[in-house]
C-alpha cells in the first residue's frame, strides 16, 4: 500500500462527522458595506497608504506625465514595461524621447536574470482590479506582463482604474468568477515588501519592491 | 550551520529550560515586549466584538466543514492539482517527506534550495536532512535566516527570531556574513539580508515553501507573507516544492477570504498581509517566468491520529496564526525554545503529542495555568483548554487497550494515582474527612519542611492548629 492509500485509509476509518456548509455570502452581506466608487476609492487609498504605498490620482491624460515625475523624483531613468499592453505601449512611445529608457520583458527570465536583478530599477504594470476593504491591488500576471515584474525591481508602479475597485476580496472572487478562471499565479499586493522580524521594528524593502506607487486613474480630476 | 534535530524528549528538561529563560531578564524583555506589541496590534484590528465573534464562528464552521470532508477533499485536491500540472506526493512520516523532497533535488542535481517560511519543513527537519545529503538549504525569511545563521531554531511560528535583540543580530551579521561592518540599524540589517539573499534566489535550483490554504475545487496553493521571499522562492528557481500538513485544505475558493482575514488580523494585527500568492500551475507555454515544475508534498505525521477522535480532531482546525502564543502567560515568560518542540505555546502543546507521541510529550499539557486566553483568542475557536485537559487525561491515566493516542498512559504513576484515589475516598466520607482534619490539626508539626516543587519558591504548607468546624463551634 502506498503512503497515499494508507493515509486515506486512516482518514476514512475515522468517524464520519459531516458538518453543515458555512454561509460565507450571508456573513459578508451582513458585515461589510457596499459602497459607491468615491467611497471605495477613499477607503482603498486610506488603507494602502497606511501600508506605506504612494498613491497619485491621475487621468487618461495625466498619468504619463505623473509617471515621469515619479521617476524623476527618484532619479530613475530606466523603466521595465510590458509590450503589447496599452499602458506599456504608451510608455514605450512617450518616455524614451523624454530621456527614460524603456526595456521590455521580451524573453524568458533565464536569458536575462542577472540584468533583471541588478539593472532594473523600476517597473510599470497594470492592476486587474483592487479591494477597498484592505487597500489591495489584484494582479494577474500573464505572458505579456510576467510575475517577476511586480517583485524584483525596487520600485513598482501600478496603474489602477478606479472603476475596478471591489468592496471586498470575497466580492472580487465572486463577481469575476475566479473559481473557473484562476491564472498560473494570481496575486494580492497591499503595499511595498516589509518585515518586522528584527525586534518587531518595521522595515520596508525586505525582498520585494521597496516602494509601491499607485497611479489611480479616475475621471473626476 | 543548522541546529541539531530533536532527538530528545521535549518533556524532559522542560523545567530547567523554562527556568533558564525566566532567570534571563533580556530574553524575558524580548518576549514580553513582542507579545504586548502583537496583542495590542490584534486588539486594534477587532474593535467590533460582534464582528469578531461572528467571524470566528464562521471560521470555525469553515474549518469543521472542510475537516468533515477531508478524505474526499484530499482526493479532489490531488485531481485538480494534477490536472493543472502540479505533481502531488504523499508522506506519512517526516522521513518519507524528506525522501520525496531530496529525491526531487537529486534528480536535477540541485546544489541549493532556498526556503520560504514553512513550519512543516521545520517539523520534518528538512534542513538537516538536506545538509546530510550535501544539498544547501537556505532560509530566506528574514527571521528564519537570522535563526539559521545563529544555528538555532525558531522561537515563534510567525516571528522566528523574536528572542534576539537587534544588537545580537548586528553581532551575528558582522561575524557570519563576509564583509559586513557592525551596525544595529534595523533598516541597514534588513538591507544586508536582502542583498545576500537576492544572490541566492538567482542561484537556487529549488524553491521550497509552505502552504497556508490549499483549495480543492480549483487546485490552488495559497501563501501569506509580507517580505516577498515566498514569492521569490515560488517564482525564481526552476522548481518549486511546497509542503503542507494534510489538514490545510478548503473545498471552495469562497472559504478563503474569511480565513485570510482571521489569519492576518489575529497573527500580526494587519488587515491583510503584503502579499497573498495564489499558485495554480507551473509555467505555461509562452509564459516567461515561474518554475517549470511545481510539486506538493502532503504530510500526515500524526494528524490522522488526531482526526480519528471527534474532540481531538478540533486540533486540526488550526490556521497557525500564533495568537494563542502571543496571549499565553506561560509562553510569554518562557519563550519558544523551552518547549523543545517545533511548535511551541498552546498550539504546540495540543499538536505535538500527535506528532511525537505522548511518551515524549507527557507533561507538555501541564505547562498551562488553564487561564483560557488561548481558547478565547483562537480565530477558529479551538477549545484549547479543553484539549489540554483531555491530553492530561490521556497522559496520566492508567494505560488501557485501544487508546486514542500513541503513548497513552506514558505519564502514569501508580503511587500518585493511589494517593489521589485515597484523597478522593477521604473527601467523600464526612467521617473520614473529620478524622483526617482532626489528625492534621493535631500533628501539623509532622509536615516536612521540604515539600517538593511547592517549597522551592513558597513557604511549607501546614494545617491550621484549629479546624474551621472547631472555631465555629467555639463561637456557638
Ligand atoms: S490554535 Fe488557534 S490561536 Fe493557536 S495558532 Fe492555531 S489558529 Fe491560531
Amino acid at each position: 500500500m502506498s503512503a497515499r492509500d494508507r493515509i486515506l485509509a486512516k482518514l476514512k476509518a475515522a468517524p464520519n462527522l459531516p458538518k453543515p456548509e458555512p454561509d460565507v455570502a450571508a456573513w459578508f452581506a451582513g458585515h461589510r458595506p457596499v459602497e459607491n466608487t468615491a467611497d471605495k476609492v477613499a477607503r482603498f487609498r486610506k488603507c494602502i497608504e497606511f501600508a506605506h504605498a504612494e498613491v497619485h490620482a491621475v487621468t487618461a491624460i495625466t498619468w504619463l506625465p505623473k509617471l515621469r515625475e515619479v521617476l524623476a523624483a527618484r532619479q530613475i531613468d530606466k523603466l521595465l514595461v510590458a509590450e503589447e499592453t496599452p499602458h506599456g505601449n504608451a510608455a514605450l512611445d512617450e518616455l524614451p524621447p523624454q530621456g527614460i529608457e524603456c526595456s521590455t520583458y521580451d524573453m524568458p527570465i533565464e536569458a536575462w536574470k542577472t540584468e533583471m536583478f541588478h539593472a532594473t530599477p523600476a517597473s510599470l504594470t497594470a492592476a486587474r482590479a483592487a479591494i477597498a476593504e484592505t487597500g489591495t491591488l489584484i494582479l494577474w500576471p500573464d505572458a505579456k506582463e510576467p510575475r517577476l515584474m511586480s517583485l524584483v525591481p525596487p520600485v513598482h508602479i501600478v496603474l489602477l482604474d478606479s472603476a475596478k475597485i471591489y468592496n471586498t476580496f470575497y466580492e472580487a472572487t465572486q463577481a469575476e468568477g475566479w473559481k473557473d478562471s484562476l491564472p498560473t499565479n494570481a496575486l494580492l499586493i497591499s503595499g511595498p515588501s516589509k518585515t518586522a522580524d528584527i525586534q518587531v521594528t518595521l522595515a520596508y524593502g525586505a525582498h520585494g519592491p521597496k516602494e509601491l506607487i499607485v497611479l489611480l486613474m479616475g475621471d473626476e480630476q | 550551520m543548522n541546529a541539531q534535530p530533536i532527538h530528545f524528549k521535549p518533556s524532559e528538561g522542560f523545567r530547567d529550560r523554562a527556568k533558564a529563560v525566566v532567570d534571563n531578564p533580556f530574553l524575558r524583555q524580548s518576549f514580553r515586549g513582542a507579545m504586548d506589541f502583537l496583542m495590542s496590534k490584534r486588539a486594534g484590528q477587532f474593535p467590533d466584538v460582534e464582528e469578531l465573534e461572528s467571524l470566528r464562528t464562521l471560521g470555525e464552521q469553515i474549518r469543521q466543514y472542510n475537516l468533515g470532508k477531508l478524505p474526499e477533499l484530499l482526493v479532489r485536491l490531488e485531481e485538480n492539482l494534477t490536472r493543472n500540472g502540479i505533481q502531488v506526493h504523499w508522506a506519512e512520516t517526516p522521513d518519507e517527506a524528506n525522501e520525496i523532497i531530496l529525491g526531487i533535488c537529486k534528480r536535477v542535481d540541485a546544489k541549493l534550495m532556498v526556503k520560504g517560511k514553512s513550519m512543516v519543513s521545520e517539523e520534518i527537519e528538512l534542513n538537516h536532512a538536506a545538509e546530510a545529503a550535501g544539498i544547501g538549504a537556505l532560509e530566506s525569511d528574514m527571521g528564519e535566516y537570522i535563526v539559521q545563521l545563529a544555528g538555532e531554531k525558531p522561537s515563534h511560528i510567525i516571528m522566528p527570531a523574536i528572542h534576539k535583540t537587534k544588537e545580537e543580530i548586528a553581532k551575528l551579521f558582522h561575524e557570519k556574513v563576509p564583509g559586513v561592518e557592525y551596525t544595529d540599524n534595523v533598516d541597514a540589517l534588513i538591507q544586508i539580508g536582502r542583498k545576500v539573499l537576492r544572490e541566492k534566489f538567482l542561484e537556487a535550483d529549488i524553491g521550497l515553501s509552505g502552504v497556508n490554504f490549499a483549495i480543492a475545487e480549483t487546485g490552488t496553493l495559497c501563501l501569506v507573507e509580507n517580505e516577498g521571499n515566498g514569492r521569490m522562492c515560488t517564482t525564481t528557481p526552476p522548481i518549486h516544492v511546497a509542503i503542507t500538513g494534510i489538514e490545510k485544505i478548503v473545498e471552495q475558493l469562497s472559504h478563503v477570504p474569511p480565513l485570510l482575514s482571521l489569519l492576518t488580523r489575529s497573527a500580526t494585527g494587519q488587515n491583510i498581509s503584503t502579499y497573498f500568492n495564489m499558485i495554480s500551475s507551473p509555467r505555461k507555454p509562452g509564459e516567461k517566468d515561474g518554475p517549470e515544475e511545481v510539486h506538493l508534498v502532503l504530510l500526515d505525521n500524526g494528524r490522522s491520529q488526531a482526526y480519528a477522535d471527534e474532540q481531538l480532531r478540533k486540533t486540526l482546525q488550526c490556521i497557525r496564526c500564533g495568537a494563542c502564543m502571543n496571549h499565553c502567560p506561560v509562553y510569554t515568560r518562557i519563550g519558544g525554545h523551552a518547549y523543545g518542540t517545533t511548535y511551541p505555546g498552546p498550539i504546540g502543546k495540543i499538536i505535538s503529542p500527535h506528532m511525537l507521541g505522548l511518551e515524549a510529550t507527557a507533561t507538555m499539557a501541564t505547562a498551562s495555568s488553564l487561564c483560557g486566553a488561548c481558547g478565547e483568542v483562537c480565530p477558529v475557536k479551538i477549545p484549547i483548554p479543553e484539549l489540554l485537559m483531555r491530553l492530561r487525561e490521556e497522559s496520566f491515566s492508567a494505560p488501557h487497550p485501544n487508546p486514542a493516542m500513541r503513548g497513552q498512559g506514558a505519564g502514569y504513576n501508580g503511587l500518585v494515582s493511589f494517593v489521589w484515589r485515597a484523597w478522593a475516598t477521604v473527601y467523600r466520607s464526612p467521617m473520614l474527612y473529620g478524622l483526617a482534619t482532626w489528625a492534621g490539626s493535631r500533628f501539623s508539626w509532622l509536615m516536612p519542611s521540604s515539600q517538593g516543587p511547592w517549597t522551592t519558591v513558597r513557604t511549607p504548607l501546614k494545617p491550621a492548629p484549629k479546624r474551621l468546624r472547631d472555631m465555629l463551634k467555639e463561637r456557638g
